[in-house]
C-alpha cells in the first residue's frame, strides 16, 4: 500500500534522514520506533507531503506522491494524526472535525460524524466546546476523529501516547486496534515501544536518521538490543 | 442637537474605518502580514467607480460592482506576484514589499489618472434627512454608509463563523500545517482572504469619496494608515476588533476636531492609540501577542 524507498530529507543543511526505504501492506499494522530526533516525525511528514525529500519516492496505492501538495494527499486516502495533537485549540469540538473532512462530499458528513461520535463518545458530550478547553486525553482523541473524518484507508499517527496517563494510553490503543480490525492499515510512530509493539505486526527500527533494523513486532519485543535500548530491559 | 450630528458623522467615518479595517485584520488573522497597500486598493476602488459613472454614465450601484470586481482581481494579483512568493521570507522583506507595492499603485494611478483631483459625485443621490423640524441634518451618505458597514459586519461574521471556507480560514489562521494536513489548501485560503478584503476596499473607497468628494492618487493613504491604527486599537486579527476600533476611532477623531482642535485631531487619535497600547498591548479585543513585525 505504501512504499517508502531511500527517502533523504534534509533541513537545510542538516541531513535528517539518510535513505530510508519501508514499506506497509493493506490491513496491517507497523510501527516507526525510535528515540528522540531518530527522524520518525520527519519520514511521516515527508509522506503526508509537508517536506519535501531532496531524493527518494515515495509511493503510495501505485500514485507517486513526490511533489504532491499536502492538501491534495489526503483526498487520496492517507492522513496524519500529527505529534502534539494540533487540533483547532480556537475552534469547537465540531468544527475541527468537519475541518477533518473538508476534502470529503457534503452530504457525508453526518454519517462520519456519527462514526466518530461512536468511538469517541466523550466528544458527544463536548460537541460545541472550543477545543481548548479539553483535557490532553480529549485532545488526542479529538485529533484521531479528526483524521478520521477524512475516511482514510492508511491512518498515520505520530506519538499518539505522548503526555497521556497510562489508563488513557492503553484506551488510545485499543482504539487503534480497533481500527484496523474494521479495515484501516496503520503507521504508528511511537517512543512507547513496548506498547507499539503489542498491536503492531512488524515494526521497523529508527536511529539518528537510518533503519537499523527491522522484524516482526513479536520478535522486536523479544530482541536484546532492542529491550535495552527502548524496553528498559537489561 | 450639534452634538448628534457629530455623532452621526463620527459613526459614519467611523464605519468607513471599520471597513477598511477588516480587510486589514483579516489578511493579518490569515497570512500574518499587515498589506500596508490595502489604503490604495481603496483608491483603485473609487476611481473605478468615478470612470463607471462620470464617463460610461453607469447607474451608481453598478458603479459600485465595477468597483468591487476590479479590487477584488486586484487584490488576488498582488497577493499572487508580490506577497506569495515571500512565504516564506522573513516578515520585514514582506512589510517592505508591501510598502513597495503601496508605492507601485500610488504611482500607477499618478500616470493613469494625473495629480488632478476628481471631483467625485456622490453615489448616493438621495436627499438628506432632515429631522426635529429640520434642526438636525443628516446626509444621505451617511446613513447608507453606517448600514453598509453594519450589513458587512453581520455578513462576515456568518461567513467566517459558518461557512466551509470561513472555518478553513480560522483553522489556517491558527495553525498551516495541521491546515495542510486536514486537506485545505493555504493558497487558497489566503488568495480569497485578499480577496474578501479587497472587495470591501472597493466599498469603503466609493463611501469614503462620496462623503469627502475628492478622488487622487494619495487619496487612500491616509485613510488606510487611521484603519491600520483601527485594526491595531481593536486589536489586531480580531473582527469584532476591527469593527469596534474603527468606529471608536471615526468618533474620535470628529469629537476631537469639533470640541478641541481641529489641527490636533489626528494626534488626538494617535495619543489615544498609544494610551491604549500602553494600557492593553494586544489592543481592545485583541487575544495573544505576535512576534511579528
Amino acid at each position: 500500500m505504501l512504499t517508502v524507498d531511500n527517502i533523504h530529507v534534509y533541513y537545510g543543511s542538516i541531513h535528517a534522514i539518510k535513505g530510508v526505504s519501508f514499506s506497509i501492506k493493506k490491513g496491517e499494522i507497523v510501527t516507526l520506533i525510535g528515540a528522540n530526533g531518530a527522524g520518525k516525525s520527519t519520514i511521516l511528514n515527508t509522506v503526508s507531503g509537508i517536506l519535501k525529500p531532496k531524493t527518494g519516492s515515495v509511493m503510495f496505492q501505485d500514485k507517486n506522491l513526490i511533489g504532491v501538495p499536502a492538501h491534495k494527499i489526503v483526498a487520496g486516502g492517507l492522513a496524519q494524526c500529527p505529534e502534539g495533537r494540533r487540533i483547532f485549540l480556537q475552534l469547537t469540538v465540531v468544527e475541527n472535525l468537519e475541518m477533518g473532512a473538508y476534502t470529503r462530499p457534503g452530504n457525508e458528513l453526518a454519517d462520519s460524524l456519527a462514526d466518530v461520535f461512536d468511538r469517541f463518545p466523550r466528544l458527544k458530550e463536548r460537541r460545541n466546546q472550543m477545543a481548548g478547553t479539553l483535557s490532553g486525553g480529549e485532545q488526542q482523541m479529538l485529533a484521531m476523529g479528526r483524521a478520521l473524518m477524512s475516511r482514510p484507508t492508511l491512518f498515520m499517527l505520530d506519538e499518539p501516547s505522548m503526555g497521556l496517563a497510562p489508563l488513557l494510553v492503553q484506551q488510545i490503543f485499543s482504539i487503534i486496534k480497533e481500527l484496523n480490525d474494521t479495515g484501516t492499515t496503520i503507521l504508528l510512530v511511537e517512543q512507547n515501544a513496548q506498547m507499539a509493539l503489542s498491536i503492531a505486526d512488524r515494526g521497523y527500527v529508527l536511529e539518528t536518521g537510518r533503519i537499523v533494523m527491522t522484524a516482526s513486532a513479536q520478535d522486536l519485543l523479544h530482541d536484546d538490543n532492542v529491550r535495552k535500548a527502548y524496553l528498559g530491559g537489561t | 442637537m450639534t452634538f448628534l450630528s457629530y455623532l452621526i458623522s463620527g459613526l459614519s467615518l467611523g464605519s468607513v474605518y471599520a471597513i477598511i479595517a477588516l480587510g486589514y485584520t483579516m489578511v493579518y488573522g490569515i497570512a500574518k502580514m499587515l498589506n500596508f497597500a490595502h489604503g490604495d486598493v481603496i483608491m483603485v476602488g473609487g476611481y473605478m467607480s468615478f470612470i463607471a459613472t462620470a464617463h460610461l454614465g453607469w447607474p451608481p450601484l453598478a458603479s459600485v460592482l465595477l468597483a468591487m470586481v476590479v479590487c477584488t482581481a486586484l487584490g488576488i494579483v498582488i497577493e499572487r506576484f508580490a506577497y506569495k512568493p515571500l512565504r516564506a521570507a522573513p516578515s520585514l522583506a514582506v512589510l517592505i514589499t508591501a510598502i513597495g507595492v503601496s508605492y507601485f499603485l500610488q504611482n500607477a494611478a499618478l500616470l493613469i489618472w494625473s495629480s488632478n483631483p476628481k471631483s467625485f459625485t456622490s453615489i448616493v443621490r438621495l436627499p438628506s434627512l432632515k429631522l426635529f423640524d429640520g434642526e438636525l441634518t443628516v446626509s444621505s451618505v451617511a446613513i447608507v454608509t453606517i448600514i453598509s458597514c453594519i450589513i458587512i459586519i453581520i455578513a462576515l461574521t456568518f461567513v467566517i463563523g459558518k461557512t466551509k471556507i470561513g472555518k478553513a480560514m480560522r483553522a489556517v489562521s491558527e495553525d498551516k500545517e495541521a491546515a495542510q494536513l486536514m486537506g485545505i489548501s493555504v493558497n487558497q485560503t489566503i488568495s480569497v482572504t485578499f480577496a474578501i478584503g479587497s472587495a470591501l476596499a472597493a466599498i469603503a473607497g466609493v463611501l469614503l469619496c462620496s462623503a469627502y468628494p475628492i478622488l487622487m492618487p494619495t487619496t487612500g493613504s491616509m485613510p488606510g494608515i487611521k484603519a491600520f491604527t483601527a485594526a491595531v486599537f481593536g486589536g489586531i486579527g480580531s473582527i469584532p476588533g476591527a469593527f469596534w476600533g474603527g468606529l471608536l476611532l471615526g468618533m474620535i477623531e470628529i469629537f476631537g476636531k469639533a470640541y478641541i482642535s481641529t489641527e490636533l485631531s489626528d494626534a488626538i487619535v494617535f495619543s489615544i492609540l498609544i494610551i491604549v497600547l500602553l494600557v492593553k498591548p494586544t489592543g481592545l479585543m485583541g487575544k495573544k501577542i505576535s512576534e511579528k513585525v
